[in-house]
This record gives C-alpha cells, structure tokens and sequence, in this order.
C-alpha cells in the first residue's frame, strides 16, 4: 500500500511540472486538475478520507472551474498560446529554475536529517474533523464564514459591469 | 491493511509541489498563470499539514486544510475578478505592462462610478 502513495506522488509532481510549463491556459488547467486528484488520492493513503473529498470537490471542482469559466469569457486561447510561445524562453526560466533546484535540494536535505520512522497510518475519520470544528475551532470557523462574505461582496462589486443606458436622471 | 507511509517523504513531496508552484509564479509573465501557481503553492501547504496531522493522529491538521481551503476559494474569486477587470480595461494580461496602479482610466471610471 505505500508503492500507492509514491505512484501518486510521481503522478502530482509531472502534472504540476506540466502545469507550469504549458502555453495554453486550458492545458495548464487540466494538468492541475490531474494534480489535485493525485494529491487527493495521497491524502486518502495518509488516513484523511474528508479531505481527500472535500479537495475534489472544492479544489477541482469549483477553484479550477472559476479559472476555466474565466479563460472561456476572456476568450484566451490561440494568441495566449502564441504569446506564450515567446515570452517562456530558457533565458527566462533557467537562472529562477536553477536557484529553486538549489533551495529545493538544501530543503530535501534538511527534511530528510528528521529520524526515519515510519508513522502506522491510522484514519481520521469526519465525525472527528467536525467535532473539533465544531468544539475548539468554533471561532476560526466564524471567522471563514466572515472571509467568505468579504470575498463574495468584494467579488461581485469588483466584477460589475458599467451600464451602457443610464436613466436621463441618473447620468452625470 | 496496515499501512506506513514514512511521513518526512510527505513533507518532501510538499516541498518539491511549493517549489514548482513557486516556480511557477517567476518565471511566468501572464497573471493567470500566476494565480494558478499561487493554488498549486496553497495546495502544498495543505499538505504539509494534513501530512502533520496524520503524524500525531489529530483532526487538527485537516481541519486547517479546511480553512486553507476557504482562503484560496475566497482569493481565487476576487483575484479573478481584479483579472476581469484588467483584461476589459486594459486589454492586456501581461505583468511587464502593468506596471501602472494609478491609471488615468481608471481613476475617471471609477468617478463615473459614482463611487
């Protein structure tokens, strides 16, 4: 059962290479959707079975599907991808690219000097996750619910449109 | 079936996923792109924690997933608003050209507005 956790991570790190590296926005966004349900499957493995739906449903499910719904209403296709043709470059990525891989590479280490246990997976369960957010985390929750207006208000008053006929009363 | 996941390799494979995310962010010059790598960063993170969570049996880390979770949701959606209203205003989703946050368009839309 861990061979699972390491085919699934193999198939998260590609699809999120794939992602970054794509010139057509559509691509880059399925190749993120095939990354989230590997990083799904690995919190499945990892004993967090709600999470592991919730990042589906939420992640892949809606977060993908705003960005989806927004390359379709700006229309961002052919010249995306023929800008993007000229504007990835190696000159462009390979200083950033190589200074990351040296950071990830002291990263990796530092992780790895952790003792090598090998922790026995055991499950999580919702009724666990609610009654914690419903028992100590009650505040945190309120206060998402809080964000979660300030982010529909601030959306909707950000998105709207002028209007093209105002009322002869109304026109400045 | 028991199994044993050796949890510093999860903590490795959110490392290497917050690097490319990061990556991902410099090196691309549409915003669009860089909104989509700043969720495969989030989306790390989270992982760091239920990975965490996992380690000392609590709910705890899943339940600071959850509110990752609603962060990114809220900041995709105003995020995607502002790039909305870039692209109808200026026509243009490149950061190099940007590079003006006081605009004079803007400023008399914004009058016109009302606001």
């Amino acid at each position: 059962m861990t061979v699972l956790f390491y085919i699934a991570s193999l198939i998260a790190v590609l699809a999120t290479l794939l992602v970054i590296t794509r010139k057509h926005p559509v691509h880059a966004l399925l190749y993120l959707v095939v990354s989230f349900l590997a990083i799904s499957i690995n919190f499945y493995l990892l004993g967090a079975p709600f999470i592991a739906a919730l990042e589906i449903i939420v992640y892949a499910g809606a977060i993908v599907v705003l960005f989806i719904f927004v390359v379709m209403m700006l229309n961002l296709g052919t010249e995306t991808r023929m800008k993007e043709s000229e504007w990835l470059r190696p000159k462009t990525w390979l200083g950033p690219a190589s200074l990351s891989f040296l950071l990830l590479v002291e990263l990796i280490y530092l992780i790895g000097l952790a003792p090598k246990e090998h922790s026995t997976i055991t499950e999580v369960d919702p009724a666990a996750v609610a009654a914690s957010l419903f028992g100590p985390y009650l505040i945190a929750v309120e206060l998402a619910g809080m964000l979660l207006m300030a982010g529909v208000v601030g959306a909707a008053h950000i998105g709207q449109h002028k209007r093209k006929q105002w009322h002869r009363f109304l026109k400045e | 079936m028991i199994t044993t996941i050796n949890i510093s390799h999860v903590l490795i494979l959110a490392a290497i996923l917050f690097g490319l995310g990061a990556l991902g962010v410099v090196i691309r010059r549409n915003v669009l792109f860089m909104l989509i790598s700043v969720e495969i960063m989030l989306n790390s993170a989270g992982l760091a924690f239920i990975a965490a969570g996992t380690k000392w049996t609590q709910a705890d880390g899943q339940v600071m997933f959850l509110f990752i979770l609603t962060m990114a949701a809220a900041e995709v959606s105003i995020g995607l608003a502002l790039i909305m209203q870039i692209y109808h205003q200026h026509k243009t989703l490149d950061i190099d050209k940007l590079n003006n946050l006081k605009n004079e368009e803007l400023t008399t839309r914004t009058m016109v507005h009302g606001l």
